[in-house]
């Protein structure tokens, strides 16, 4: 039987406390901030490697991006992972859901398939979470979405989850392969192994594919491959308020408080 | 760009919403995006249909009916009972292929997300996930899907020309809720449910729900930011004398000092309070997002600059761990003094 393989996707991200609005367009200016793992990912990373621990197997990092992202995805190398694969390639720029699920599928696909597949809940740069379903439905395998918890059973080949549901849980069980997606903050990720440090910064660690290697289809990548399209940006509407300063003693201050707050209710 | 499952032309002038139910009640959020889905196709002189999956749901169908809908179909089937990606993912995707709507509408809740994440790829479509607003180009019969998340107060408008179905999903609270309106007539369409127990692969070992946190509707809302330092003790006091609930920025949540159900803001709950008390955030367009529909906003923080106070009806410059005792001590003597 061919060893377990697991991967973990991972991207990498703008520092959400060093970026900067522009003043004049009030766009985020994303120029000046240090790039690191995006936070969620890294409840994933820790689920994977802990479900390595205890299962065995081979685990690879999958991530879509600028080679600028591969420093910091050797993190992942010095935590326990096994190989990097960064998909980069101009023309996967600009891609939307579609675009960027096709993408990584194509790149589990080229690493010969994977029996489980760990996701972050989302990225916080601003998508939303659709890309671990997403990328469940290319590669046609089952989907756990919000796992706190995961356990394995290689003999029946299933996966059992604990989902979160609004206000409780549900324990889900199904048959590999499967994607996983890890609730946010629900694992303490591991310190790097200081040991795995040289090793992990190694060149032969990282394998990067473009859109030929991947045998993309032009057609389904980056820009091109996106059906959605940014037609207009327009500033939010938010409402006007008073904004009136309460002065005074800070016992007096917290007075008119309290007397604006009763008032108001 | 390869095509979406539909064929050229094949689209059908109207707006469609899925509509999630547990236990016998339909999810708020369905019926939000039902009274919006409601204004938009009035914008289109368009049909506003609402997909109700589920097992002996018709009861639900006669309410969504009520909310906007002018026909309800149903997929009625033990196997749909409780949600499975594999169940509800069939069903859904056999009927919106048998009417092959232009607009098709989600609610962002997790099994919403996990649907039309999964179906989008399904349709070979584009999804805009957590839309803040939503409007038609009546020109080319577009949906417009307005979408923040590039901060700043900007929002993006978005598109899609030639992908059907146009998806879009939208968070609990983002739309009011319109009145029922129990003279409404819509008609129920049963749709045959051709599924077998083998088609769904993932079984429920077991399903806990108890104590939902529902912070969209409730009355008094006290956000605490990065600058509480965690006590969110203290909050959750102030908030119990005032008869309301405690929320957070996305800092606090990330450091594990309270749940992530409480997030408020773009990727978080968007709230409707009487008064939402702010208290130790700087005011982000993130945050802003989920208190801008609150009709008194004050707040608390300690920089004289802090953006949150242009967003405010009232504010005080000031330390929290030292204004929020006094505020619950003045609040709770007050409340001593009403009840003799
Ligand atoms: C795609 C994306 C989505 C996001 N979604 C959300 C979201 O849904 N919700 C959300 O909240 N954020 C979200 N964020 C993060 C958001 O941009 C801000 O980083 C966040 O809202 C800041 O939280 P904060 O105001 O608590 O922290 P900070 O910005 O660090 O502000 C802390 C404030 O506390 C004040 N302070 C410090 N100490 C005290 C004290 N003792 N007394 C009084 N005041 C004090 C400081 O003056 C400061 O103004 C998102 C970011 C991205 C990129
Ligand atoms: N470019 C990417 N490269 C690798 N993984 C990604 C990428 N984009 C999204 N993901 C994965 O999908 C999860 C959800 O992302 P999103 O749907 O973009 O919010 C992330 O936490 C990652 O695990």
């Amino acid at each position: 039987m061919p060893e377990f393989h697991m991967v973990v996707c991972v991207k990498v991200v703008p520092r959400s406390d060093e970026i900067r609005v522009d003043r004049e367009t009030r766009l985020l200016d994303r120029r000046h901030a240090r790039l690191e793992l995006n936070p969620p990912d890294m409840s994933a990373l820790e689920m994977a490697l802990n479900t390595r621990d205890r299962y065995g197997g081979k685990l690879d990092i999958l991530s879509m991006g600028p080679l600028s992202f591969e420093p910091l995805l050797r993190v992942g190398l010095a935590m326990g992972c096994d190989h990097i694969v960064l998909l980069s390639d101009r023309a996967f720029g600009g891609a939307d859901t579609l675009a960027t699920t096709y993408t990584l599928a194509k790149g589990i696909e080229k690493m010969g398939g994977a029996d489980l597949i760990f996701c972050g809940e989302e990225s916080a740069d601003g998508a939303t979470g659709q890309v671990p379903a997403g990328l469940a439905e290319w590669l046609n395998v089952s989907q756990l979405t919000l796992l706190t918890e995961l356990s394995l059973d290689l003999d029946k080949q299933t996966a059992t989850g604990r989902r979160s549901l609004k206000g409780g849980y549900e324990i889900l069980e199904t048959p590999l392969p499967c994607v996983v997606s890890v609730k946010n903050a629900s694992q303490e990720p591991r310190f790097i192994n200081f040991s795995r440090k040289a090793w992990a910064y190694e060149t032969e660690r990282v394998t990067v594919w473009n859109a030929v290697d991947l045998n993309a289809d032009p057609e389904s990548i980056g820009l091109t491959g996106s059906p959605t399209t940014v037609s207009e940006l327009a500033r939010v509407p938010v409402r006007e308020r008073k904004r009136i300063k309460l002065e005074g003693e800070a016992m007096a201050k917290a007075e008119q408080l309290a007397v604006i707050i009763r008032d108001s209710l | 760009m390869p095509p979406s499952r539909y064929r050229e032309n094949e689209e059908s002038k109207a707006v469609w919403v899925y509509l999630e139910q547990e236990e016998g009640t339909l999810e708020n959020v369905s019926l939000e995006v039902l009274s919006k889905g409601r204004e938009l196709a009035d914008v289109m002189k368009w049909k506003l249909v609402g997909l109700l999956p589920g097992s002996g749901v018709h009861a639900l169908a006669k309410e969504a009916i009520t909310r906007g809908a002018d026909e309800i179909w149903v997929m009625d089937h033990p196997l749909l009972t409780t949600f499975t990606i594999e169940g509800h993912g069939a069903v859904v995707y056999d009927a919106v292929m048998l009417g092959k709507p232009s607009i098709f509408l989600l609610g962002a809740t997790h099994n919403g997300r996990d649907l039309a994440g999964r179906l989008a790829v399904r349709f070979r479509t584009g999804l805009n996930a957590d839309c803040t607003n939503l409007h038609m180009d009546e020109k080319d019969a577009l949906l417009v899907s307005e979408v923040s998340g590039f901060g700043g107060g900007v929002v993006a408008m978005i598109e899609m020309q030639n992908h059907r179905p146009q998806m879009a999903t939208v968070r609990p609270g983002v739309f009011a809720l319109s009145e029922p309106d129990s003279a409404r007539r819509g008609k129920v369409i049963d749709v045959p449910v051709n599924l077998k127990p083998e088609q769904i692969k993932t079984r429920i070992l077991e399903r806990v729900r108890s104590g939902v946190v529902d912070l969209t509707r409730v009355p008094v809302l006290v956000v605490g930011g990065r600058g509480v330092n965690g006590d969110f003790e203290t909050l959750k006091k102030l908030a119990e004398i005032l008869g309301g609930d405690v929320g957070a920025t996305r800092p606090p949540v990330d450091a594990g000092f309270i749940e992530r159900e409480r997030q408020i803001g773009q990727t978080g709950v968007v709230s409707s309070p009487k008064m939402a008390l702010c208290c130790g955030l700087s005011g982000a367009f993130h945050l802003l997002v989920g208190i801008d529909k609150a009709d008194v906003v004050v707040s608390i923080n300690s920089d004289p600059e802090a953006p949150i106070f242009e967003f405010s009806d009232y504010y005080i410059v000031g330390d929290v761990s030292q204004y929020l005792p006094v505020l619950i001590q003045t609040l709770e003597s007050q409340q001593e003094i009403s009840h003799a």
